[in-house]
């Protein structure tokens, strides 16, 4: 059915299709409405779960966690410092191996008080054991939601996953946006670990180094095998409902000499960038970072790479530039654009591309060499 | 792509003027996106929403810096804020307004939005309502189908004066 809908109310139709069996949830500018939404739709009966409105976000993931123990599909929602808070509960849902989803909505991190769009707060999650997708459409915000839950909860995988988009910008665009029915596309959840009453065990003990150190690699096998579970679930996504998703949105790659790599809706502008620079005769191509976490194989051999970070690690660098340095060897030009919701439009993307000094780090609009 | 920022006042429904006007064009098979910008808004404070309307999908995020139609939804933002700042050359303005003006080399309408909503008793908290309305006169440019204008406002709002208010908009522009 098509439909026009905001950046989070397809995150809310996506949550009341998966109908998990309890949300818990406490909202913030700009994640407000997708929570809203979904107490309406427990409201009116469209949605059956049990609707836990939480004194704070901690308690929130605090909340999923002992009901997603026991075996029970659970959702939440929230942004920038409600993430923040709930960090200690965020390793514990991914160490307890609990496939939670949750969408964050993209927001800074005070001081100063700012509600735009940055992706500090998400990669700040980045070493909690928790995949992390980045939606740049009002339709990929939904179609990710669906996907989020069947990967999340692929016996393969039982982590937590977070779907992101970028407050306001995503979050409060209204869009066209195409539901489908997703019927077993998203089985019943069985978790093996689940609590049952009728065979009691200890969950949570203290766990001495060396099964401490062995859980922490599984985590890492699963995100490993992860990588295979959304390859197979954005391919059978695309069978069932036609729209095609990858680890990377590639757009005129194929015989680019620059390369612009962003997250979120930068990604998606990055696109009408490259058509300018193509129509000047600059052979540029956009391979929009969808999956962060984990982190993908990217093909950049030859390339000069223009990477655009909402974000910074102080006092190394780009976290996304640093990361696909590290994992490519690729020759980067490193852009800091965008944090706090700074306006970046087509045309600085292009200027990037133009005025790249390869192995360099720009502040856009605030210092001009590294 | 058709670029529109639409300038009001807090609470005077210009962010769902942009949304009907988005859903409308959808409803007429074009894409179309619309976005507030959102700052630190109070009642009354100057505020502007942006939409989009093309035959592909849209791409662009940022704001709206050289749009082809202007909307200026309270007369008194005209001394205020450049409303006409980067309007294309050739470019459109309407604004609610019981009073003819002119703009050299814009296309200038006007139409008494608030008036009509007055006459038809759409008030809601003390404000007259001028999305709706708005609706109309934009059906009245030719940016969307009269029947699209009327079914976005009928997916929103059941109560019929809506859309009469619409219609009496759509008669009452002022070229």
């Amino acid at each position: 059915m098509r439909i026009v809908a905001t950046g989070n109310r397809a995150v809310a139709e996506a949550v009341r299709q998966a109908a998990p069996a309890v949300i818990a949830a406490y909202p913030i500018t700009p994640q407000t409405t997708i929570v809203e939404q979904i107490a309406e739709f427990v409201t009116h009966g469209e949605l059956t779960s049990r609707y836990i409105p939480v004194e704070s976000e901690h308690s929130a993931m605090a909340a999923c966690i002992g009901a997603e123990a026991t075996g029970a599909r659970t959702f939440t929602a929230t942004s920038s410092h409600g993430l923040l808070y709930m960090h200690e509960m965020t390793n514990w849902a991914a160490g307890a191996r609990l496939p939670i989803v949750m969408a964050n909505v993209n927001r800074a991190i005070g001081p100063g008080w700012n509600i735009w769009a940055d992706h500090t707060d998400s990669i700040q999650e980045r070493d909690t054991g928790w995949l992390q997708v980045y939606a740049s459409t009002v339709q990929e915000a939904y179609d990710t939601t669906l996907m989020a839950f069947r990967i999340a909860e692929h016996n393969d995988v039982l982590l937590p996953v977070m779907v992101n988009l970028d407050g306001f910008l995503l979050s409060h665009d209204m869009q066209p946006l195409e539901t489908v029915e997703p019927g077993d596309f998203i089985p019943p959840l069985h978790l093996p670990h689940a609590i049952d009453t009728a065979h009691p065990v200890a969950y949570g003990p203290l766990t001495g180094p060396e099964q401490y150190f062995r859980f922490r690699h599984d985590i890492e096998q699963s995100m490993r095998d992860a990588v295979k579970v959304i390859a197979k679930t954005q391919v059978e996504f695309t069978r069932r409902f036609g729209r095609k998703y990858g680890f990377t949105d590639d757009y005129r790659c194929e015989d680019a000499d620059v390369i612009v790599i962003a997250m979120g809706t930068l990604g998606k502008e990055a696109e009408v960038a490259v058509d300018a620079l193509r129509n000047e005769g600059i052979k540029a191509g956009s391979m929009r970072l969808r999956w962060f976490r984990p982190f993908p194989e990217l093909d950049l051999k030859g390339r000069d790479v223009v990477v655009i970070d909402r974000d910074y690690s102080f006092g190394f660098g780009g976290v996304l530039a640093r990361s696909v340095m590290a994992a490519t060897k690729a020759d980067i030009f490193s852009v800091i654009a965008g944090l706090g919701g700074q306006e970046v439009t087509y045309d600085d993307i292009a200027g990037f591309v133009k005025n790249r000094r390869i192995g360099d780090e720009l502040w856009f609009k605030v210092n001009n060499s590294a | 792509m058709l670029e529109i920022r639409i300038h009001s006042r807090g609470g005077e429904g210009g962010v769902t003027a942009a949304r009907l006007l988005a859903i409308a064009a959808i409803h007429d098979g074009k894409y179309a996106s619309a976005c507030p910008f959102y700052g630190a808004e109070r009642r009354g404070a100057p505020v502007v929403s942006f939409v989009r309307i093309d035959d592909r999908p849209i791409r662009v995020y940022s704001q709206i810096r050289k749009p082809d139609l202007i909307v200026v939804l309270d007369e008194s933002l005209l001394g205020v804020v450049d409303v006409l700042s980067g309007l294309k050359a050739g470019g459109t303005i309407l604004i609610n307004s019981a009073h003819k003006m002119e703009h050299p080399g814009f296309a200038t309408y006007t139409v008494d939005l608030t008036g009509i909503a007055l006459r038809e008793e759409l008030v809601v908290s003390g404000s007259p309502v001028l999305d709706t309305p708005f609706l109309g006169a934009i059906a009245r440019l030719g940016l969307i189908t009269h029947d699209s204008a009327k079914e976005a406002i009928a997916g929103m709002f059941s109560d019929p004066r809506n859309i009469r208010a619409a219609e009496a908009a759509f008669r009452e522009v002022i070229a």
